[in-house]
């Protein structure tokens, strides 16, 4: 039996009809038919379904769709200003190589801006521990830290 | 150091920005108008004798719009060694065995349907251990081959022995003689994104086919070959690569569920889709190999390398794929790494009825690497010198002919070892035994391509428009390297355009010419010199028209202007300083007069040129186009194994130093230093991001990585059990970019895609070496293999003492 369940999804009031057993991640990749989040594992093992709900980064594999009612949801979608601009953690990811195949992208930085939210000033470890549950197999997160932090840096300094 | 505007820089990844936006499309966000679902259903057993299937039940479900076995579709075999059918109907040999396929409009549906599919197995004596299988009257894994002879053994028939010189006479000789035993062990390459694929038909049966493969042209000549049998002799086939989220080694071969992929494509007269859950990737996707190795060298009484020989065995699984032929690598630092005389190497790759295997980044060089350097340690100890200081007296030097054929240009490993050793601080760390220590190893890889099969070339297209915009149409593929951004680089070099200029198209057989594939480090180097040479071409031609066009553009604009203005006087121009292209060049995409280079009138922007020899009038106008095909001169190995098969080689050297909790039996990295040869580095920044991200698999390969495989069965297929490096494995590392521009190189260019992974593993277990005293030769060195070490070390103390 579908239900409706409303929340906010990249600053946009949403209603939509789910089914109860949905997982957030399939609403948002099978229904509304979202790219950026992606599924990695699709157990809570990969961190590449990462987005942020209430300014806490989630595995959304793992979350029920109907726990979002009411919530406010940002995905990778909803980081780059409308002009296109993007967010700096999105600039600083392309400038220093935090990117290399892509696939946790999406996942790391959602985790990251879930933690430069809360804090803006985060040592190395700090940084380590937001990414801990985002697999990359591509980079040996050097890069990845390394484009966090300046990110955070360039986000202080403005 | 040369000047270049764009090669050595670090120009970031915009050509990927939709990697960062989440709009950038992979397999699994692919989808096709009435696309359906496929799943498909595995073996039960390791082996065993299938006596009935039945899928009437699952036909019935709703949603379900084929289920196909065996019987369905022809009885044809595939794989490199054509040992395998595309559904198993008779035995399954291991369980993965595909028995069934359902397709489905959704994936929930087909994987309700494999449930109701009903299989009867009657189960057969298994065998998982190749030294077993490789004992005379051993169970037959296959008892014909792919051309129905009978087989009387387990092991593939295929000759991996090179022998040069006289190993036995050199034995004698030497003053020092070590021996070792080495194994390494099952790993899954742990792509983030699992393996999938569309296959779309016509309604003439020609195919679209979606795939990951990094060697297009590869899986078109494999599909049009089972088309070939199936009675699709002719239809054309066209591969084309989403973004492909990440490779290492699985992309290589056609995988059997891309044929069922296709036959239910076939059947449904739909697209079809078949995307892997991660369990699925752990329990089928061919991994990296087991591998056994005896290795033996030693050293006259100056240190200097005597002889090495090697044997190893090599699990195949149950049917083969590329992974039977990495001994071929493995030759590689048996015979090359250090210049050793009298070399002896032979491998065999051994039926069983384990999981069919498949080659990782490096391709078999970190499983004979790890051997060759954790014995070079073992032999310097004991010709008692110091093992940094041996590695220096035999290192390679540019100019020298390996035993095995290859020809090495330029090498810089003396600079790789010397950077590590002050890096690391070998001279005031090794030899402490306090529980902490020093290691190190290193490596030797093709990096000017690799002559595998019978042209290793690359066909590079460069197209500029009218608005100045270069696209580049590119037989090979990106798995996330960052090739785009290089190829952009080296073009934009060459051109005088900007990076941005540059659109790279990558991965699509009917718009590329044809490619090996970007395997074996292979990518930068040759599709580099193929894109310098087209690039060449290409600005040839805008010259061309430059000289043609430049004059008749600017006396329009002057005519424009008096039009305008009646008092404009007409600069007095000398053209003959731009009426020969040798005259002219091209900077950030303006045209200058080399001899006038600041001269405003002579400075035009490319587009300005190209849309007015465009739009002639005349029947005469032209557009900027070029093609190469470029087949570097390398020789393949011949029935000796010799061949000079790479343009060039690239050296380096990882040290680690360690510290060994003996409590727990934990094995801390406190540093990792990567000192690398890449030629000249195009990106360093993009360089340095392959050689960490190899560096860490490598360091899972040393202590964490393992498929637990148990009697054919996959007990650890999830990411919580399988234990890839996570960011809290804090792990110093430090990449060194060690230059020394190749001559063949584009731009002194060459490849760093595996090299990195290659020595980290000896590294580490020579740094533990030398912090415990305990020489691990089984990998992964895990802290359960640390304290039983440590405690049975205890013990002989002991005994000895008592
Ligand atoms: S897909 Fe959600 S954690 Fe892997
Ligand atoms: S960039 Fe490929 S998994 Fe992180």
């Amino acid at each position: 039996m579908k239900r409706e369940i409303a929340f906010t999804l990249n600053n946009e009031e949403i209603a939509v009809e789910v089914e109860p057993n949905w997982t957030l991640l399939y609403l948002l990749r099978e229904v509304l038919e979202m790219t950026g989040a992606k599924e990695g594992c699709g157990v809570g093992e990969c961190g590449a379904c990462t987005v942020i709900v209430d300014g806490n980064a989630i595995s959304s594999c793992l979350y029920p769709v109907m726990e979002v009612e009411g919530k406010n949801v940002t995905t990778i979608e909803g980081l780059s200003k409308e002009d296109g601009t993007l967010h700096p953690l999105q600039q600083s990811f392309i400038e220093n190589n935090g990117v290399q195949c892509g696939y946790c992208t999406s996942g790391m930085i959602m985790s990251a801006k879930a933690l430069l939210d809360k804090n803006p000033d985060p040592t190395e470890n700090d940084i380590r521990v937001s990414i801990a549950g985002n697999i990359c197999r591509c980079t040996g997160y050097v890069q990845i830290v390394e484009s966090i932090r300046k990110a955070a840096e360039k986000m202080k300094n403005t | 150091m040369e000047d270049f505007l764009y090669v050595g820089k670090d120009v970031p990844r915009t050509a990927e920005i939709n990697k960062v936006t989440g709009r950038a499309v992979y397999i699994d966000e692919l989808k096709r108008p009435g696309m359906l679902y496929g799943k498909i259903l595995y073996s039960r057993y390791a082996h065993a004798r299938i006596k009935s299937i039945n899928t009437e039940k699952a036909k019935k479900l709703p949603g379900v719009k084929a289920v196909i076995t065996g019987y369905d579709i022809p009885d044809v075999r595939v794989g490199f060694m054509e040992d395998q059918t595309v559904l198993k109907r008779d035995v399954v040999r291991q369980y993965r065995d595909e028995v069934a396929a359902v397709a489905a409009t959704s994936r929930e549906i087909a994987e309700e349907a494999l449930d109701l599919i009903e299989v009867e197995y009657e189960e057969l004596p298994a065998i998982f251990d190749p030294v077993e299988a490789m004992k005379p009257g051993a169970p037959l894994i296959h008892e014909l081959d792919g051309h129905g002879r009978p087989v009387k053994s387990n092991v593939l028939p295929l000759r991996w022995t090179l022998n040069v010189g006289d190993v036995e006479k050199a034995r004698r000789e030497s003053a020092y003689v070590v021996k070792d035993s080495l194994t390494t062990p099952w790993i899954n390459q742990c792509c983030l994104g699992t393996s999938g694929c569309v296959a779309e038909f016509d309604s003439v049966n020609n195919l679209t086919f979606y795939s990951q493969t990094n060697v297009i042209f590869g899986a078109k000549q494999r599909i049009s070959r089972y088309f070939a049998k199936i009675g699709l002799k002719d239809k054309k086939i066209r591969v084309i690569n989403p973004i492909v989220a990440g490779s290492f080694g699985t992309k290589l071969d056609t995988d059997i569920y891309e044929f069922i992929c296709i036959q239910l494509a076939l059947k449904t007269r739909r697209p079809v889709k078949i995307q892997f859950t991660r369990e699925e990737e752990f329990r089928t996707l061919p991994p990296r190999q087991t591998t056994r190795f005896e290795i033996e060298q030693g050293c006259d009484k100056n240190g200097m390398l005597t002889f090495r020989k090697a044997e190893a065995i090599l699990d195949n699984g149950a049917y083969t794929s590329w992974g039977a032929t990495t001994p071929s690598v493995m030759m590689m630092p048996i015979s090359s790494l250090y210049r050793v005389p009298n070399v002896y190497f032979n491998a065999v790759c051994v039926y069983t009825n384990n999981i069919y295997s498949q080659a990782m980044r490096g391709y078999g060089n970190p499983q004979a690497s790890f051997a060759v350097e954790v014995s070079m340690d073992h032999l310097a100890e004991e010709a008692g010198i110091d093992a940094a200081e041996f590695r220096m007296k035999n290192r390679n030097r540019p100019g020298e002919v390996t035993p095995m054929g290859l020809k090495i240009t330029t090498c810089p490993l003396d600079r790789c070892i010397t950077t590590v050793k002050e890096k690391i601080g070998w001279d005031q760390k090794r030899g402490k035994k306090n529980g902490r220590g020093v290691g190190m190893a290193s490596l030797i890889h093709v990096a000017g391509g690799a002559r595998v099969y019978l042209s290793d070339g690359t066909g590079i297209r460069i197209k500029v428009d009218e608005n100045g915009h270069v696209d580049v149409l590119s037989g090979s593929t990106d798995q996330g390297q960052g090739s785009q951004t290089v190829l952009a680089q080296i073009i934009a070099e060459t051109i005088g355009f900007r990076p941005e200029d540059i659109n790279i198209i990558f991965g699509d057989t009917a718009l590329g010419l044809w490619d090996a594939g970007t395997h074996a480090s292979r990518h930068t180097f040759i599709a580099g010199n193929a894109a310098i040479r087209a690039g060449e071409k290409v600005k040839r031609q805008i010259l061309e028209l430059a000289v043609e066009y430049v004059p008749k553009l600017l006396k329009s604009d002057f005519r424009k202007q008096k039009k305008k203005d009646p008092d404009f006087h007409e600069p007095e121009l000398d053209f003959t300083l731009i009426d020969n292209p040798e005259k002219l060049d091209i900077k950030d995409r303006m045209i200058f007069a080399k001899k006038a280079p600041e001269n405003p009138n002579f400075r035009i922007d490319v587009a300005r040129v190209l849309n007015r020899a465009l739009n002639v009038g005349n029947g005469e106008s032209k557009t900027v186009m070029a093609e190469v095909f470029w087949d570097p001169p390398t020789q393949m190995l011949n029935s000796e194994m010799k061949g000079n098969w790479s343009c060039t080689y690239a050296f380096g050297t990882t040290g680690a130093e360690v510290e060994v909790d003996t409590e727990t039996g934990e094995v801390k990295i406190l540093k990792l230093v990567a000192a690398h040869d890449v030629g000249r580095a195009m990106n360093p920044t993009l360089v340095k991001g392959q050689i960490y991200g190899a560096a860490y698999i490598g360091v899972g390969f040393a202590l964490t990585e393992k498929l637990q495989v148990v009697e054919g069965r996959v007990m650890n297929p999830n990411l919580r059990d399988y234990k890839v490096l996570t960011a809290l494995d804090d792990i110093p590392v430090e990449a060194v970019i060690v230059e020394d521009p190749d001559p063949m190189g584009p731009y002194g260019a060459k490849g760093i895609g595996e090299p990195g992974l290659v020595p980290t593993a000896p590294a580490i277990a020579n740094a533990i070496y030398d912090a415990i005293g305990i020489r691990f030769t089984d990998l992964p060195i895990t802290p359960e293999k640390v304290l039983a070490a440590i405690r049975a070390k205890k013990q002989e103390n002991q005994q000895r003492d008592a």
